[in-house]
């Protein structure tokens, strides 16, 4: 099986006059993890929702194993294996978690091995599928959201801040979940503002800025010079790492 | 003055009225529930549905259950379609903006109203009922098809409810009802999703229409008290909310029956009118609905 080719370039978007995102953009191989950090306010959110296509961006190129999605209705892009994780879970509240995941399942029409796939890395889950979503607690709520966008059975991932306000043991479920989903071959892009959920799984992290990505460097640069996450996100070295 | 008799005729008709206005009220609830679109122009669904059911009488010889069938499959279909029409021409367009969506609907209420008097005229028609048989009380008789309709409420109601909790496109419209957004980011495809409920909801009144003609003459204008009352279920048991709906239409139905017996129909819709006051005033959101998603 080919290796997936995810690529996004050029992204500009804009809400009325004011411009969200400047000539963004990122490759991204399968099997591979890019972390986004950035301030609030830096654009991330908006980037995803511009790939997704629930935002439109003004221009650009999407690029997924060659095929331009560029300018596809946003129900296309995760029909074609974009898999996303939006911020704050976006759980169907009132549906049960049985259905929240059907609704992953039924985007790619993925087979019932894709759903237990995904509920052996959220075995909790299991126990409660009748129960409506939005009574979970915040860990289960964000470990469905994880398990509903894996139920796409998706070639890309992306993930908006999975572990905001979790537990340590919901955070690290989530973790080992993502390192598996990227053994298996899934290109992975995490947005985070946690950057000690971040560096122990990421492969390359891109520093984002005012809606355009200012520098990018490998995981080992990262953790031998944590003097660039104050750099660029204004974070302290000692606490974060 | 024996109560009893006067008690249970007021019973049944509060009952007839409820299954009208719950079929008619659950379009209505079922559309802005998932689309937010306040359509103003169900009430001309309704009558739609009532003069198709006039028209098949008129042109399908026979008996007159046939015609009443015919209506049944044909007027809400055709009503159906026409609704997705307009989904499609008008509010696709214009983005469901709840603001343009209330005032596009109100041309389409009048477009709908001056096509049927330049058609059909502004004579009110009336129907025969599909069958005879008067059900013997100890101290009436009263119409047997009066009490089908409740059935028949009943029926639809319960395929309703099948359709958004049992089946895969009541999950799809749920789940877009929750989150359009979201519902899009798994591939689900909002506009037909849309397009669908909007027909659907057009169809629950078209056949409300049908339903009703037998006891009331088909006519151009009579869209208006059905898209009244239904607002007021809607507003009474929680915008979007089905079983809040059927609730409130079951309450406002039976108060409408007891009150204009016992005392004034103008009694009844000021109580009507005074309860939605209330709730509007202690319980904003409805009785049966959620403050915000």
């Amino acid at each position: 099986m080919s290796v997936t080719q995810f690529k996004v370039e050029g992204f500009n978007t804009f809400y009325g006059r004011s411009q969200a995102l400047r000539d963004f953009g990122f490759e991204l191989k399968g099997g591979e993890v890019l972390c986004l950090l950035g301030r609030n306010g830096a654009g991330k959110t908006t980037a995803l929702q511009s790939v997704m296509g629930t935002v439109k961006p003004a221009s650009g190129q999407l690029m997924l194993n060659g095929e331009n999605l560029f300018g596809l209705p946003a129900k296309e892009i995760p029909r074609r294996g974009i898999g996303y994780v939006p911020q704050g879970r976006r759980l169907f509240a009132e549906l049960t978690v049985a259905e929240n995941l059907e609704i992953g399942l039924q985007t790619r029409k993925a087979g019932r091995e894709v759903l237990d796939y995904a509920l052996d890395l959220f075995p909790v889950l299991k126990e409660r599928m009748d129960q409506r979503s939005g009574t979970l607690s915040g860990g289960e709520q964000s470990m469905l959201s994880m398990a509903r966008a894996m139920c796409v059975d998706p070639l890309v991932m992306m993930l908006d801040e999975p572990t905001e306000g979790l537990m340590p043991s919901a955070i690290a479920s989530i973790r080992e979940a993502l390192v598996k989903l990227r053994a298996s071959g899934v290109a992975i892009l995490l947005v985070e503002q946690r950057v000690d959920a971040v560096l122990p799984i990421a492969d390359r992290v891109a520093f984002m800025d005012h809606g355009r990505i200012k520098a990018e460097f490998g995981i080992d640069e990262v953790r031998n010079d944590l003097s660039l996450l104050h750099q660029y996100v204004g974070v302290s070295d000692k606490a974060k790492a | 003055m024996d109560i009893a008799p006067y008690l249970l005729l007021a019973t049944l008709e509060g009952l007839v009225q409820a299954s009208v206005l719950t079929l008619t009220a659950l379009g209505l609830s079922v559309v802005f529930g998932t689309m937010r679109v306040v359509n103003v122009a169900h009430g001309e669904f309704f009558m739609l549905g009532a003069v198709g059911a006039w028209v098949c009488a008129m042109l399908m010889p026979g008996p007159p259950w046939l015609g009443f069938v015919t209506a049944l499959i044909v007027a809400p279909a055709i009503v159906g379609l026409l609704a997705a029409a307009a989904d499609w021409a008008i509010l696709k367009r214009i983005d469901y903006d709840p603001e343009a969506t209330i005032i596009s609907t109100i041309g389409l209420m009048y477009i709908i109203q001056q096509v049927v008097l330049m058609t059909f005229g502004p004579n009110a028609q009336a129907v025969d009922a599909p069958f005879y048989y008067t059900i013997r009380f100890p101290w009436f008789g009263y119409s047997s098809y009066k009490l089908f309709i409740v059935v028949a409420a009943i029926v639809l109601v319960f395929a309703l409810w099948r359709l958004m909790k049992g089946s895969r496109v009541g999950l799809l419209m749920r789940a877009t009802q929750y989150d359009k957004d979201t519902a899009q980011n798994f591939g689900i495809p909002v506009d037909r999703v849309y397009s669908g409920v909007f027909a659907v909801g057009a169809m629950m009144a078209a056949i409300a229409g049908v339903l009703v003609v037998p006891n009331q003459q088909a006519h151009y204008l009579m869209g208006h008290d059905p898209l009244l009352l239904s607002f007021v279920v809607v507003i009474v048991g929680g915008l979007g909310s089905i079983p809040g709906t059927i609730a409130a239409a079951v309450l406002i139905g039976l108060s409408d029956g007891l009150l204009s017996v016992f005392f004034t129909p103008t009694l009844a819709k000021i109580a009507s009118t005074l309860l939605v006051a209330l709730v509007l005033v202690f319980k904003p959101e409805g009785l049966f609905g959620k403050a915000t998603r």
